[in-house]
């Protein structure tokens, strides 16, 4: 990881592609790389209504000026910034490119996210919509409720997320809200979908974030002798029958005739990562998880193996979870301090890593922080979980 | 094609919705949200989904044209009627009006509507829908038995869209 950079996130009312190019102008000069010697550029396409919008990579190259590099678009919902990583590393590892652009971007709309046009019976975004006026709220509201039954959770668990959040948002320049949040003001919002308030959701933004990789062997000869190296890109599928009722389904699959295995998609996409990456969650410094709500958050924590089922609330009112406990989560801010933009946002949590890793994060920086995760699920079954280390 | 919902009652005063229906031009077609997703009335009313014959996973929404079971050599897929009960899963409300497709009146106050996740114990498989009309978050707890009805989901000028409900069971209104 030679470089990373951002346009700050916020509403601007600009394009994604003014928001991309200061993003990857931020990461090239932070990597020392000239523009013109990037072999290979990968975009995270943007979303509309659920499915790719703009085509990002040749996007890019286009507006830093067309030079000859190889270029590819990705997408994967809420995970296509991992996978566009993922495409460089693997062009990389194979020895096609020595050095590779990563950019996402978005100019998110207003409000409720919401699908394309149109009367598309066979489009289960559609269907969702259509049928049960189902929004992305209503099902982190279907998570929560169920984690309070089960695990016992309360709405002042859920809160504390966003205290911890919004305290380590207010110290990230890159984020869009940059205000401390007490719990009061939690429980005083409006509820936006029972059990969950306005500030217990995560907005949608504006924002882009870039990384520039390169081979060990250009980092070398680049004077980057000791770079922050990516170690693991999970971007595994759900696996047959998928018993969580995941975005943008109506229904989970029937478990009548197969068993399910033992650990949820989330769980698996952090341990193939965790596998290829020949580490566990006790050596990690810091996660970035996707808190598209705050009891989300607390998922993750147990989807991480940070601690045990139903254990995510006990770990946070710990400290555990916070700056200077055990396993700091979200120290950018994460999603509530950021609210979403889409392609950039998986890429923003490997910036953060590189950042904390570096040991350049400033006032929230992670003492001695040496081993990093990401992790993120969005719609289609997508997901990724990035590890990071120096 | 007309379909009316509501006998005429003969020697009574007649709605304006039944002249409409005895009229047989004027009154709403009651046609399904989705095609093929749901059948019958009242005590008959069903959630409709796919069996494969091979590995006898059940599919819902429906599929069709293939099983979607990795591990299943693909057999026919036949409908078949999912259980009338389930347990609550989860459920959570919408306090704003959700975007469209949905369709509300932008002119009416919003009312929010509750949606729970539904455990079929038999089929083993969670399926969404919107309560009956009058349920909210505060009647349900996790664990709680419900069974589908028909519903409503909205009405234009010419279609009575119709879906199906879950309704707490001992509820009859």
């Amino acid at each position: 990881m030679l470089g990373a950079g951002m346009h700050p996130w916020g509403k601007w009312g600009r394009g994604f592609v003014e928001y991309g190019t200061v993003a990857a102008r931020a990461a090239l000069a932070d990597a020392g790389v000239d523009w013109r010697d990037v072999g290979s550029i990968v975009g995270a396409d943007t979303v509309r209504g659920g499915y790719p919008g703009y085509v990002a990579g040749a996007t890019f190259a286009k507006a830093l000026g067309w030079q000859g590099a190889r270029v590819a678009s990705v997408y994967a919902a809420c995970a296509s910034g991992a996978q566009a990583v993922s495409t460089a590393r693997a062009q990389i590892l194979s020895g096609i490119a020595d050095v590779v652009l990563v950019v996402g971007a978005d100019a998110a709309p207003k409000g409720f996210f919401r699908p394309a046009g149109g009367d598309r019976a066979d489009d289960p975004d559609w269907l969702r919509f259509r049928v049960l006026g189902a929004t992305n709220p209503a099902y982190f509201g279907l998570y929560a409720r169920r984690r309070m039954a089960v695990h016992g959770d309360t709405v002042e668990d859920f809160a504390q997320v966003k205290v911890k959040n919004a305290a380590l948002g207010a110290l990230n320049p890159n984020a869009r809200y940059r205000k401390r949040v007490t719990a009061e003001e939690v429980a005083a919002s409006a509820v936006v979908a029972d059990p969950l308030r306005l500030l217990d959701i995560c907005a949608t933004s504006d924002g882009a974030a870039a990384l520039v990789l390169s081979s060990m062997e250009f980092a070398r000869r680049h004077g980057a002798g000791n770079p922050v190296r990516i170690r693991a890109v999970s971007t595994v599928t759900p696996r047959f029958p998928n018993t969580v009722l995941d975005l943008p389904d109506i229904a989970t699959d029937s478990a009548v005739a197969v068993e399910p295995a033992a650990e949820t998609f989330r769980a698996s996409i952090a341990r193939a990562a965790y596998e290829e990456a020949g580490i566990g969650p006790e050596d990690l410094s810091l996660a970035e998880v996707y808190d598209l709500s705050t009891a989300l958050e607390l998922q993750w924590y147990e989807d991480l193996a940070l601690c045990g089922e139903g254990e995510a609330a006990k770990l946070l009112r710990e400290g555990a979870t916070g700056p200077g406990g055990r396993i700091p989560v979200n120290v950018s801010g994460g999603l509530a301090s950021f609210g979403e933009a889409v392609p950039a946002q998986a890429i923003a949590q490997v910036c953060e890593l590189t950042w904390q890793l570096r040991g350049t994060a400033g006032d929230r920086q992670v003492t001695g922080a040496r081993v990093g995760i990401t992790a993120n699920q969005g719609l289609f079954g997508h997901g990724s979980s990035v590890v990071a280390v120096r | 094609m007309t379909y009316c919902p509501i006998e005429p009652a003969r020697g009574k005063l007649l709605t304006f919705r039944q002249i409409q229906c005895e009229g047989g031009t004027l009154s709403r077609t009651r046609t399904p949200v989705v095609t093929g997703w749901f059948t019958g009335e009242q005590d008959a009313f069903r959630l409709l989904g796919t069996r494969c014959s091979a590995c006898a996973t059940v599919f819902f929404p429906r599929e069709d044209a293939f099983c979607r079971n990795p591990g299943c050599p693909g057999g026919e897929l036949a409908e078949v009627p999912l259980s009338r009960r389930g347990r609550v899963w989860s459920y959570t409300d919408s306090r704003y009006r959700p975007p469209s497709p949905y369709v509300s009146d932008p002119e009416l106050e919003w009312q929010p509507y509750t949606l729970i996740a539904v455990e079929l114990e038999s089929e083993r498989i969670v399926v969404l829908g919107q309560t009956v009309p009058g349920v909210t978050v505060a009647d349900l707890t996790v664990g709680m038995e419900v069974e589908v009805v028909p519903g409503v989901l909205n009405e234009d000028a010419e279609t009575t869209w119709t879906t199906w409900h879950w309704r707490p069971t001992g509820v009859t209104a």
